[in-house]
């Protein structure tokens, strides 16, 4: 900020004016109403003023309590010039609220960029052995992550469990630090992309169940054919394709549930999965650490 | 000085007068001065308005209480920051009427928390918390799923922020009823939370 931040002249001499008429109105009134011996009353004497029963006596002030709503007021002065206080005036010591916080930027950045830096240096497998890294990670993880892995990192419906060893996009140390780092987004459109009939989807439902051993209600075999278009991305075997995030089908760990009912809404609405990147949020050394805690998890 | 208290005491409209003005002072330079300072009078470079959903999804809001549980106020301080982003500057409220900063924290501040999760999420977790935070305590909204808007008052909110000196343009207003017709309360309280605080980089 540069000059003044008063978009008309007068609001400058306008505050000075009141911070003065208000200081020197205080010292007036301190002054005025204080203790005075032309008024010959005796302490402890009535000053004449009485209502109700109530008198008024005349009892002043101590000296050092006086004195030291004088000194709150050369106080008042000397504060206003060392903070800004005299109208835009940036004070002596150019103390702002932005400078103060990063003055404690600074002061937590150094204490903690030597920390990460080495960490940097370690290979996120080998991090991922170190306890007081993990931890770090672990508090990184809490704070930016477990809204929606949870704070046991175990998942939920929709959000992908991750100490279960089974991986969208893949579970090594890169492809959790691109995870993170980018962000991922998943598109299954409402029936693989195919117009499919209730009777398609009860069928496609039957064969994706077969590819964990189960059975459905529909004609596994009248799907069987179709399912070309879904090994795109689940690959041709159903195992899926970490490149693309294809979800293995034959291991029955399943993000969207693996009820027959739950596939069966997962092929006619489609399912769009999204976690977002962290690459301007948290920076490279922490996501180093944070995948050194995601990596241990599994290992 | 002895009887000299005695005027204003025994006279309470001189009385009323004074005292008005005594109060008055903290106000008149400490209040007054921001309606003429740039960095509370203008909006921040770069900032859009809320479209007519987000206004919607702004009143949905105000109306579940929202602003009760959660500030959008983030504070220059380093814990703050680190944990929610870019702190508050007063240019992002220019054109809130009235702005939701909130007192208390039951829950987190919100202040930045548009594009932190997925539209999904917000979803999930409006309809009921716990199914994606197993320990929080935040009510469940069920019924935004079910509300519908109609759209008959957005045009006439927005010109009011107009009047107020949001700048609206015509076709904003005309088209803002076709913009939030039908749609579900959900959708606009989610577009809402996906728009706070993004115009201020949320880098930590």
């Amino acid at each position: 900020m540069t000059g003044t931040d008063f978009t008309q002249g007068w609001v400058n001499g306008w505050i000075i004016a009141i911070v003065l008429i208000n200081l020197l109105g205080c010292l007036w009134l301190l002054w005025w109403t204080r203790k005075r011996p032309e008024d010959h009353i005796a302490e402890g004497e009535s000053m004449g003023h009485s209502f109700d029963g109530i008198e008024e006596l005349n009892n002043p002030l101590p000296h050092w309590w006086l004195n030291l709503f004088y000194f709150t007021i050369a106080f008042a002065f000397i504060y206003l010039t060392l903070y800004p206080g005299w109208g835009d005036a940036k004070g002596m010591l150019g103390w702002t609220s932005h400078n103060q916080w990063e003055m404690e930027v600074e002061k937590a950045n150094n204490r903690f960029d030597r920390v990460f830096k080495d960490y940097a240096a370690i290979p996120v497998e080998e991090l991922a052995k170190d306890p007081q890294a993990v931890k770090i990670g672990q508090r990184l993880f809490g704070n930016n992550c477990a809204l929606c892995h949870g704070s046991d990192a175990r998942g939920n419906l929709g959000y992908p469990n991750l100490v279960d060893n089974d991986w969208l996009y893949g579970g090594s140390a890169d492809q959790i630090v691109a995870s993170i780092t980018h962000g991922r987004n998943a598109m299954m459109p409402p029936g693989g992309g195919l117009p499919m009939t209730e009777q398609d989807v009860l069928d496609m439902t039957a064969y994706v169940l077969t590819l964990s051993g189960r059975k459905g209600s529909g004609n596994a075999d009248a799907a069987k054919a179709k399912f070309a278009v879904c090994s795109a991305c689940h690959g041709a075997d159903g195992t899926g394709n970490p490149a693309l995030g294809g979800p293995n089908l034959t291991d029955n760990i399943w993000l969207y549930g693996g009820t027959e009912k739950a596939i069966i809404e997962t092929l006619t609405l489609g399912r769009q999965g999204k976690m977002p990147a962290f690459k301007d949020t948290l920076g490279e050394e922490k996501i180093h650490v944070l995948a050194a805690y995601v990596y241990s998890l599994s290992m | 000085m002895a009887k000299t208290h005695e005027i204003v005491e025994k006279n309470v409209g001189l009385m009323i007068v004074l005292t008005l003005v005594a109060v008055s002072f903290g106000g008149l330079v400490e209040i007054v001065p921001l309606f003429f300072q740039k960095q509370t009078t203008q909006p921040l470079e770069g900032m859009k308005p809320w479209t007519a959903l987000q206004v919607e999804g702004r009143d949905i809001y105000i109306r579940e209480g929202c602003n009760v549980c959660h500030t959008q106020m983030i504070r220059p301080f380093r814990a703050e920051t680190e944990r929610y982003g870019h702190y508050s500057v007063a240019g992002e409220h220019v054109w809130e009427h009235p702005h939701l900063w909130g007192s208390k924290r039951t829950g987190p501040d919100l202040a930045r928390v548009g594009g932190r999760y997925s539209d999904k999420w917000h979803m999930d977790h409006l309809y009921n918390p716990r199914d994606v935070v197993p320990e929080s305590n935040m009510p469940s909204f069920p019924w935004l799923f079910d509300n519908t808007l109609d759209g008959e008052l957005t045009g006439k909110k927005m010109e009011t922020f107009r009047l107020l000196g949001v700048p609206y343009s015509d076709e904003d207003i005309a088209g803002a009823k076709a913009a939030v017709e039908g749609k579900r309360e959900i959708d606009a309280l989610v577009a809402y939370l996906q728009g706070l605080g993004t115009t201020l980089s949320s880098k930590r």
